[in-house]
C-alpha cells in the first residue's frame, strides 16, 4: 500500500472533546504533540522504557509512545497540561516537585507527575517501598530519585490530610 | 510514526479472522509492547498489522458454571493483578504478572501476547503452565483448545495456525481447587527487567496437611520454552512433609531442566537458580496451603 491511511480519532483530551484525522502509523505521543501541541508529552526512548511520555488514559497511566494513536478513539486522555489551573497554577504534585527540588533538567518530570497523579487518585497511603515500585517505570538521570520520592510522598500525605 | 505498511482494525473476533485470511502476511497486534518495539528496532519494519486491541470482548476474568476460570486474552497484567477472582483462586498469577516490566507496561501488556510471543522468560508463562492452563483458539475452522504446554512449539513459536487468534486462557476448577502457589523471579534489577530464570510452584496437601497430594513446578528460562518439572512432580507425589523435603525437591529438578549459557547468565548459574528457587517457592507454597515443614532435628 503506497497511499497513506488515516482514521478519524475522537477522544476527550484534558476534559475537552477533540477530533482529528490521524495517520494510522502515529503513536499517541505523535498525536498529542503534533495535532494538539501538548508538548509536556516527551519523546524519550520511544520504546516504552523511560516513561517520559506517560499520560493517563481512562484513569490508568500508559506510555503514549507505545500506544497507537488510533486506539485513543473514544478514550479519555489526560496530560500534564490538564493538571495545571486556568492561569497556569501548579497542582499539588507539581508544587511538591518544586518544593522538594525533585526537578533538575525536567525532562522526566511530566511523566513522573502523571504517574504520581494516577497513584494518588487511588486515595491510598503507600509505604516508601510501594511508592518506589509504583514509580519504577520512569527513568531520571539527574536527581537520583530520592527527591522525587519525597515529593510524591509529600503530596500523598497532604491529600490524605496527614502532615 | 511507526514503519507500518498497513493497519487493519478488527471489529470482532470473526472480523479479525476474516482480516487475517484476507491479509495472510499481517501480524496481530494486541497491546503492542512487543510488536511496536520490534517495528521500532527495524525487525518488523514495514509490516502489515491486524489490531485486536479494540476487542473489549476479549478482556476480563470470569468464571464458568463448572468453575473454570476464564481469562480473556487481552486482559492486561495490571487488571489481572487487581481482579477479585484471580486474587481469590490463583493469587500467584496476579503476583507473577505484577513483576512484568514496570507499571505502564503492565497497563498495556496482555496475557495473550505474553503467551503468543512464545518467549521462555514470560513472567506469566511458568505460573500458567504450573496451573495447567488451557489455551482457547479461534480460527477459520472454529474454536479449539489445547494445553498451554502443547501450545509452545519452540523459541518464539507457538501453535497458532494461519488466521488463528488466541481468545482466552482457561484454568479448570480441578487445577486450582485447594491449591496454593508461589512465584519467584530472579532478575538483575527489580523493575523493567527480563527474568534470568523464573520458577512457579504450587501444591495441594492432604486434609491433615501432612502429605503432598500434588506438586506442580513451572520454569521460565530453564529451556527453549517454558517447561514443567514432570519427573520431579511424579517422584514427590504423595511424599510426606518432612524435614529436608524442599532440598530434595530442589535437587531433583536438575534432571528436568536444561538451561543454557546466555549473556544474561551462565548455565551453571541458572541450574543453581532452578534448584534454589524451587526449594524456596515450595516452602512458601506449602505454607500458603496451610502446611508446615518441620525443622531439621
Amino acid at each position: 500500500m503506497s497511499e497513506k491511511q488515516y482514521k478519524l480519532v475522537t477522544c476527550k483530551i484534558n476534559g475537552k472533546e477533540r477530533s482529528a484525522m490521524v495517520d494510522v502509523r502515529a503513536s499517541l505521543t505523535d498525536m498529542l504533540r503534533n495535532d494538539y501541541s501538548l508538548t509536556s508529552v516527551k519523546k524519550g526512548c520511544e520504546v516504552g522504557e523511560c516513561g517520559a511520555c506517560a499520560v493517563i488514559i481512562d484513569g490508568e497511566c500508559y506510555n503514549s509512545c507505545i500506544y497507537l494513536a488510533i486506539w485513543a478513539d473514544g478514550k479519555e486522555i489526560e496530560t500534564l497540561e490538564g493538571l495545571t489551573g486556568e492561569n497556569g497554577e501548579l497542582n499539588d504534585i507539581q508544587q511538591a516537585f518544586v518544593d522538594e527540588t525533585a526537578i533538575q533538567c525536567g525532562f522526566c518530570s511530566p511523566g513522573f507527575i502523571m504517574e504520581a497523579e494516577s497513584i494518588l487518585r487511588t486515595g491510598e497511603i503507600y509505604t516508601d517501598e510501594e511508592l518506589r515500585k509504583l514509580l519504577s517505570g520512569h527513568l531520571c538521570r539527574c536527581t537520583g530519585y530520592d527527591n522525587i520520592l519525597r515529593a510524591v510522598k509529600k503530596a500523598m500525605n497532604e491529600r490524605n490530610g496527614k502532615k | 510514526m511507526y514503519d507500518i505498511k498497513a493497519l487493519y482494525e478488527a471489529k470482532s473476533v470473526e472480523n479479525a479472522i476474516e482480516l487475517m485470511k484476507e491479509h495472510p502476511e499481517a501480524k496481530i497486534i494486541a497491546g503492542g509492547s512487543d510488536v511496536l518495539i520490534k517495528i521500532r528496532e527495524g525487525k518488523m519494519a514495514g509490516c502489515e498489522l491486524v489490531s485486536i486491541y479494540g476487542l473489549d470482548e476479549l478482556r476480563g476474568v470470569s468464571m464458568a458454571e463448572d468453575g473454570t476460570l476464564r481469562i480473556g486474552s487481552l486482559t492486561s497484567f495490571s487488571h489481572i493483578t487487581k481482579d477479585p477472582l484471580i486474587k481469590k483462586y490463583i493469587g500467584v498469577l496476579g503476583e507473577a504478572v505484577d513483576m512484568v516490566g514496570g507499571p505502564q507496561i503492565r497497563a498495556i501488556g496482555t496475557i495473550g501476547g505474553n503467551t503468543c510471543n512464545g518467549v521462555t522468560s514470560a513472567d506469566s508463562a511458568s505460573t500458567l503452565l504450573a496451573w495447567d492452563a488451557i489455551v482457547e483458539l479461534n480460527g477459520p475452522e472454529g474454536v479449539r483448545t489445547l494445553p498451554l504446554e502443547e501450545f509452545y512449539l519452540g523459541p518464539g513459536k507457538v501453535d497458532l495456525k494461519s488466521a488463528e487468534l488466541q481468545t482466552a486462557l482457561l484454568i479448570p476448577k480441578e487445577s486450582y481447587e485447594n491449591c496454593a502457589g508461589f512465584y519467584i523471579k530472579y532478575g538483575m534489577r527489580n523493575a523493567m527487567e527480563i527474568a534470568t530464570t523464573g520458577c512457579s510452584v504450587n501444591v495441594r496437601l492432604s486434609s491433615d496437611k501432612k502429605t503432598l497430594e500434588r506438586l506442580r513446578i513451572g520454569f521460565g528460562v530453564a529451556g527453549p520454552v517454558p517447561r514443567r518439572a514432570r519427573k520431579t512432580e511424579e517422584e514427590f507425589k504423595g511424599a510426606s512433609l518432612e524435614a529436608g523435603l524442599p532440598e530434595k525437591i530442589g535437587d531433583a529438578v536438575l534432571k528436568d531442566v536444561e538451561p543454557r549459557d546466555s549473556w544474561r547468565a551462565s548455565k551453571d548459574m541458572r541450574l543453581h537458580l532452578c534448584s534454589t528457587m524451587t526449594e524456596r517457592a515450595f516452602i512458601e507454597a506449602v505454607s500458603r496451603c496451610g502446611g508446615e515443614i518441620p525443622e531439621k532435628a
